[in-house]
């Protein structure tokens, strides 16, 4: 019996060590194996990613040379110089456009969400397939679509021309959305992060404990007052990602009001493009794109701060 | 949720809307690629011109190789990459893991206009030239991280006993990692490699920046074309690029009922 | 002299405090494991227990200390290197592998050729009851049967030593006993050394050759179930296994081995066996266990270890009568008397407040020292 179990136990060491012999690691390697992991990502992003920021930290103090390139010194004339009110007035729109976004696509977003979240699971999963089609298609696409309705000869145009609505209140209406006005720039943004909002908030309402809101009957809440005791601070997780994965990409956007904006909307993020791109003024375009930055930042940590951190940013 | 609770007739209106609100665009946008008028809103006729002079327009189909060729490399590398880094974040701890879950996060805190303009400066400062290299380079450093939150998240809940139990029985640490550990977790390397992929496919700003002269993307050519004289030839591709979209997502989903099916079989 | 399968030397286990410092999850453990034994290791939650398995398979580096399988130093031999196998406390059966597959695992990381395979899974799978499920996967399996794969894998590989942790934990009642009983029908019939963590003082008393009670990282006492049960070292181990009950108080006298105790606050001096080296004048704990305590209507003529009280509370188990008695205002006295005869036939049961008397002998209580 003896014999027998020994050789297995050779056997069983032979095989074991015979194949760990051809990963014969350095024992600095098999000690550090988080390290190992994670060092190619990282030196992938610290490589092409924090100092490519870091370097933009230092252009926007830098100066404008004759031809347009970039001289280092260190001087804050850059940022003077977007206190100009032109600029300022940049600053505040692309704010408030992006707040406007945030607010829109929660206030729309949240009762698809919700509907989407308290439908039987197989319409789930059409439901979300739904959403998450125009979620991954392009968003040039997208827009364009928009930009077909809004059109001063497009659809939307036509159908109220052919209803005879295209007269004075209607008219006007049309007026304040049509392709080229702030409005038609609202319209493709919410239209635009609409999916952003729904997913995130769909995956918090999902998770929803339906006992809760039995208990909460059974203690006497109304449907309205179940839903704003219960349901909306539960779904906050959601709300917060929603508004982060919304907000951060519309302060920096600039191909919505470039498409559908004309030359009438000018955000930080045009201002930003244009100075990299087309006037070559790169400092003041790194000194504007910090304020960008530092403002995005700004605002998500004191939201976060608030509350609270979503969880639900796992994608 | 669902069983008990089913939505009220008045969310199920709002819905029907909400969908509309979605998809009419879309869907007019589809219907106009066939529309033998060049302007628009007057349906005169069906025709598949446009999709013709698409096919034979050679700067779409340089685009396409690119922009497939981009989004495969990018996946295939942020795959390998962001998976290795999310075994590492879930499982250790290390010096420095503090910093590690804050540069992941950059690319979710900061607005692609300032990435784009970063690399592009930094890529003028190390005298790189610009091309398809770059774009590529570019595209990994926005999808590592998206692919490694993904698979944490799906390493979140994976029971390590497995792995344990596989070294008692006389795995050795690769083995234990290729016929346990991997197969596991396949499900949501997939759904990363395919989230790398499709931001790869569909991004225009910050390939806006790093691309070279030479080098132009699906995204780049379309807003281009949207820039021209606006053809129904970019309804066409539209058309086309919502179609292959559709299959994908399609594609997914039978994948994941099927994986769904066999694990409960 | 029997081989020894395991042995462990002064083993240490150090983890980092959350509070700041260190904390010994294992502190200075030291015991040998036989051949073909079933050893227990038992202990409350957090006592070191399955850290201390968990060393042996490989899982956990020692701090210090040596630990030989077979004689074998493996101290830094990894899991798969070793002749051990372990059954997890929540099977871990691979999700994505049928029954056999998961069974041939083992065998196939052993480059066993495939004919052989079959063979042994085959028997395995017969050993622990579950021939013919080869193709089922774990998900479609219940809890009982997961557990029989769960022990069939590691089985199959003929280890040396077997370590279980508490492989019962998951398993309803009735589930549970019955499977006892067939763990240690399969253990005595394969011969191979099994450990065994529970916290389930019961099922170590029922299932083991020998048990090391732990707590707090230490080994308390190592000992057959009889010797462990009637015999504790120290009052932890007279606490956790069975149920006691405890008289403080101070030696007066020791004669032969028996110690005389004054408990303290009460005008009595209980007799009982001295264990371990006690001195005069000690604080010291008396431990008599509740069946071990007669119950008497008329005064016995018993002189030691005979003390008057009233009954205060009564309940009825169905198979024994659990009696208080109240003997002072500050002492009460658990009794399980058997209901040898049945309940409804007896002329006299307990009511509250009768006068009762109660005895025991003094080689039934034990005079621990601290």
């Amino acid at each position: 019996m003896s014999t027998s179990i020994q050789t297995t136990d050779d056997r069983r060491q032979t095989t074991a060590l015979r194949s760990w012999s051809v990963f014969r690691l350095p024992s600095s390697v098999r000690e550090t194996p988080g390290l190992v992991l994670v060092s190619p990502t990282m030196l992938w992003l610290v490589v092409f990613l924090v100092i490519p920021l870091a370097l933009i930290v230092v252009i926007s103090f830098a100066a404008r040379g004759q031809y347009g390139d970039v001289v280092y010194t260190f001087s804050l004339d850059k940022y003077r110089a977007l206190l100009d009110q032109q600029y300022l007035q940049i600053l505040l729109d692309s704010l408030w456009i992006a707040f406007l976004t945030t607010v829109l696509t929660l206030l729309l977003g949240y009762p698809l969400a919700y509907f989407i979240a308290r439908s039987g699971t197989r319409w789930k999963s059409l439901f979300l397939f739904l959403v998450l089609v125009p979620f991954w298609t392009n968003f040039l696409i997208r827009i364009y679509a928009w930009m077909i309705l809004l059109r001063s000869e497009g659809v939307i145009a036509g159908v109220m021309k052919a209803l005879g609505l295209m007269q004075g209140v209607g008219a006007q209406l049309f007026g304040l959305i049509q392709l080229y006005t702030p409005g038609a720039v609202l319209i493709g943004m919410v239209y635009e992060f609409l999916p952003f909002m729904v997913l995130p908030l769909y995956t918090s309402l999902e998770k929803l404990d339906v006992s809760l809101l039995e208990a909460a009957a059974d203690l006497g809440a109304r449907p309205w007052r179940a839903f704003l005791r219960v349901t909306l601070p539960l779904s906050l997780p959601g709300i917060v990602a929603g508004s982060i994965l919304v907000f951060v990409p519309a302060m920096g956007m600039f191909v919505v009001p470039d498409l559908m904006g004309g030359a009438k909307t000018v955000l930080v993020g045009n201002l930003v493009r244009n100075q990299f791109l087309v006037a070559r003024d790169w400092p003041l375009g790194s000194a504007a794109s910090m304020v960008l930055m530092v403002l995005t930042l700004l605002v998500t940590l004191l939201y976060t701060r608030r509350f609270g951190f979503g969880e639900e940013l796992r994608v | 949720m669902s069983e008990r609770h089913p939505p009220g007739p008045g969310l199920k209106l709002y819905a029907v809307l909400g969908f509309a609100y979605l998809y009419i665009p879309i869907l007019i946008l589809i219907l106009f690629s066939f529309n033998v008028s060049r302007y628009s809103v007057a349906w005169t006729g069906f025709t598949l011109h446009w999709y013709n002079e698409l096919f034979r327009d050679r700067f779409v189909w340089e685009a396409t190789r690119n922009t497939l060729l981009i989004a495969s490399v990018s996946a295939l590398v942020s795959t390998v990459m962001g998976t290795a880094a999310a075994l590492g974040m879930q499982r250790y701890a290390f010096p420095g893991k503090r910093f590690c879950e804050a540069t992941l996060y950059l690319p979710v805190i900061i607005p692609e206009v300032v990435m784009g303009i970063a690399m592009l400066a930094f890529f003028a400062q190390m005298g790189i030239q610009l091309g398809l290299g770059t774009i590529i380079i570019a595209h990994i450093a926005f999808c590592v991280p998206f692919v490694t939150l993904t698979v944490q998240a799906r390493l979140h809940g994976f029971d390590r006993h497995l792995e344990e139990a596989a070294m008692d029985l006389g795995a050795n640490e690769w083995t234990t990692f290729r016929r346990i550990t991997l197969p596991l977790i396949m499900p949501g390397v997939l759904a990363g490699a395919l989230l790398a992929f499709t931001l790869s496919l569909d991004d225009y700003i910050i390939t806006l920046f790093t691309a070279g002269p030479g080098s132009t993307t699906l995204p780049l050519r379309v807003f281009a074309m949207l820039r021209q004289a606006v053809t129904p030839k970019v309804n066409a591709l539209s058309a086309l690029w919502i179609l292959v979209v559709f299959v994908l997502l399609l594609g997914v989903q039978w994948l994941q009922r099927s994986q769904n099916v066999k694990r409960n079989a | 002299m029997a081989d020894v399968a395991v042995e462990v030397r002064d083993l240490v286990k150090q983890f980092p405090n959350p509070g700041g410092g260190v904390v010994n999850a294992v502190d200075h453990v030291t015991l040998q494991i036989e051949d073909g034994e079933f050893f227990s290791l038992l202990g409350p939650s957090g006592c070191g227990k399955t850290t201390t398995l968990r060393i042996l398979a490989g899982f956990e580096r020692p701090t210090s200390g040596e630990v030989r399988i077979k004689g074998r130093l493996v101290n830094s031999v990894p899991p798969y290197a070793r002749p051990v196998n372990m059954v997890f406390q929540n099977y871990a059966l691979f999700p994505h592998m049928t029954v056999f597959q998961n069974v041939a695992f083992g065998l196939e990381m052993e480059r066993v050729p495939k004919a052989e395979i079959e063979r042994r899974v085959e028997a395995a799978l017969a050993l622990v009851r579950m021939a013919g499920m080869g193709a089922r996967r774990p998900a479609q399996l219940s809890g009982g049967q997961q557990q029989r794969i769960a022990l069939a894998r590691a089985l199959v590989k003929r280890p040396s030593v077997l370590l279980l942790d508490e492989p019962l934990g998951a398993l309803d009642l009735k589930l549970r006993q019955e499977m006892q009983l067939e763990l240690k029908a399969l253990q005595q019939q394969v011969g191979i050394t099994f450990v065994y963590v529970t916290h389930d003082q019961e099922e170590a008393l029922t299932m083991s050759d020998r048990i090391a009670v732990m707590n707090q990282g230490k080994v308390l006492q190592i000992g057959p179930p009889a010797e462990i049960y009637e015999r504790p070292n120290c009052r932890f181990v007279a606490d956790f296994i069975g149920e006691t009950n405890f008289l403080e108080g101070t030696l007066a006298r020791m004669e032969d081995g028996r110690a005389s105790v004054e408990v303290t606050g009460e005008r009595m001096q209980v007799v009982g066996l001295a264990q371990g080296a006690l001195h005069l004048g000690q604080r010291v704990t008396v431990s008599v266990r509740p069946e071990k305590i007669r119950l008497h209507t008329t005064p016995p003529q018993v002189t030691t270890n005979c003390f008057a009280g009233q009954v205060q509370d009564i309940a009825y188990i169905g198979s024994d009568t659990r009696v208080v008695v109240r003997l002072s205002p500050s002492l009460v006295l658990s009794i399980w008397e058997q209901n040898r005869i049945s309940t409804l036939d007896l002329e006299a049961t307990f009511t509250r407040g009768q006068a009762v008397w109660v005895t025991w002998l003094p080689e039934n209580a034990l005079v621990l020292g601290e």
